[in-house]
């Protein structure tokens, strides 16, 4: 009898009894190296049937018909690099969202009052950088 | 001494286990089959309907009624030459666009298709969401900077700073989500909706995240780096053949994408309109999609491009405040429910 139930379990779990780590992630690895392996197939399977006649005019860069005046590597506007570093500011902000937000039942007006004090802090950052001009672009 | 017994139940849990990675195996290949397909049906309703909004036919000639056109223009850049220009950095180069493709259809994994219909449940998955799509900018990034042209990193550099600009947008609309749902999980966000979609309450974050969407996506109004007076095609001039597929498929992908997201972030994902319960959940959910679908290729139609300066005092000066007050809004409103 002992027996009889213990194949229905069995048969419930097809991985049978032993312990394997296996949780809700455990699929995400298997997904992540097949889909990976996918992407990297289908470039090399189009460079190894593709006819391929290259020669020095057509492996130049595109620069409207001219050859290439300079290297592209040249310095860019620092907005950009200030925009990313904004964004990692605004990012961080956005993390210590994410607990209060999970959370929002059980604290209630307690974590409410705790994130009046943050935005406030926020909000001060928000406006020095607006009236320093750092968000305007020209 | 050996232990047999030990050995049989070894043996056994590899044959149920590699049985399990061939299902596994299938369901994604299958998943990715249905997704390549769609992205091709995008790219000519995208076609059809752009055509018929400017009075003329648009692709007519393959197939019936031009319905093999996608087809036709995949086997194409199939079979031509993969271009690598002789100042570039090759593996960055050939890297880029695999990495974007692969970015883009592993988000994927945990979009809820219908009820009980999805590769993963786990319960952070719209934080997998927020971080798999950040790590999008990277893959434009390596292509601006390996191609050595001017064109491609200008584009790439706009992309990236519109793409990541975007983003605060988006998260905050994430936290507002969580907060309704109290939950990181995308199913619970779409069982929260069961008596009220958040369409209702939520309104004008819906039209925030439909414009933050359209230029997540790099699409008109906001398609800056293709923007084709100034810089050609952007952050991809220099690729060919299915390395500029890969980056296409990825954009479309990411659109369809998107237009998940919003259905189920604001049109409560599967669930049926009340009378229609009996028609089954994904095509509920496909339906919502296609409808959001449709509504990124009209606004292509019909609205002007965006000057860049106008395009980041939008998202830092108007829509980031505007978030972060409609949360902080909506949590004091949800503390005396």
């Amino acid at each position: 009898m002992k027996k009889i139930l213990n194949e229905n379990i069995n048969s419930f779990y097809p991985m049978g009894n032993t312990y394997y780590y296996y949780n809700e992630y455990s699929n995400f690895f298997f997904y992540f190296f097949v889909l990976l392996g996918v992407s990297f197939l289908i470039l090399a399977l189009c460079y190894i049937i593709t006819i391929k006649n290259p020669y020095n005019e057509k492996n130049s860069g595109y620069e409207c018909g001219f050859d290439p005046f300079s290297d592209a590597r040249e310095p860019f506007y620092v907005k950009f690099y200030l925009i990313s570093i904004l964004f990692i500011i605004f990012d961080v902000e956005v993390v210590f969202f994410f607990p209060w937000a999970i959370s929002f039942k059980q604290l209630f007006f307690f974590g409410y009052y705790i994130m009046y004090i943050f935005i406030i802090i926020l909000i001060i950052g928000f406006v020095y950088e607006w009236k320093k001009g750092s968000l305007d672009w020209d | 001494m050996f232990n047999y017994n030990l050995y049989f139940e070894y043996i056994k849990n590899i044959y149920f286990y590699n049985e399990y990675l061939i299902y596994a195996l299938s369901l994604v290949l299958v998943n990715l089959i249905f997704l390549l397909l769609s992205i091709a049906i995008t790219t000519l309703l995208e076609r059809k309907v752009m055509s018929s909004i400017q009075r003329r036919r648009g692709p007519n000639v393959v197939g019936l009624f031009g319905l093999l056109q996608p087809i036709a223009d995949g086997l194409k850049l199939f079979l031509k030459e993969i271009i690598i220009p002789s100042h570039s950095n090759v593996f960055i180069f050939l890297f880029a666009p695999v990495f974007t493709f692969f970015t883009s259809i592993i988000l994927w994994l945990v979009i809820p298709f219908g009820e009980s219909v999805s590769l993963l449940d786990f319960s952070y998955s719209s934080l997998y969401l927020l971080a798999i799509s950040s790590l999008g900018v990277y893959g434009i990034i390596f292509s601006g900077w390996s191609s050595n042209s001017k064109y491609a990193f200008l584009g790439g550099l706009r992309s990236a700073a519109q793409m990541i600009s975007y983003e605060v947008t988006i998260s905050f609309i994430f936290v507002t989500m969580i907060i309704m749902s109290s939950s990181f999980n995308l199913i619970d966000f779409v069982l929260a909706q069961e008596y009220v979609w958040f369409i209702f309450p939520l309104f004008p974050l819906y039209f925030i995240f439909m414009i933050s969407a359209l230029a997540e996506t790099n699409r008109a109004p906001f398609d800056l780096p293709e923007a084709e007076a100034e810089l050609v095609a952007g952050y991809n001039v220099e690729y060919s053949s299915i390395a500029f597929a890969l980056f296409f498929l990825g954009e479309y992908s990411n659109i369809i994408l998107m237009s998940g997201i919003a259905s189920i972030f604001f049109w409560g994902g599967w669930l049926s309109p009340i009378g229609l319960a009996f028609l089954p959940s994904f095509f509920a959910f496909s339906i919502k999609v296609s409808i959001h679908v449709f509504i990124f290729i009209w606004v292509r139609a019909s609205f002007p491009r965006y000057r860049y300066d106008q395009l980041m005092k939008l998202g830092w000066k108007t829509l980031i405040p505007i978030t972060m007050i409609i949360l902080y809004f909506y949590s004091f409103i949800l503390l005396f429910i």
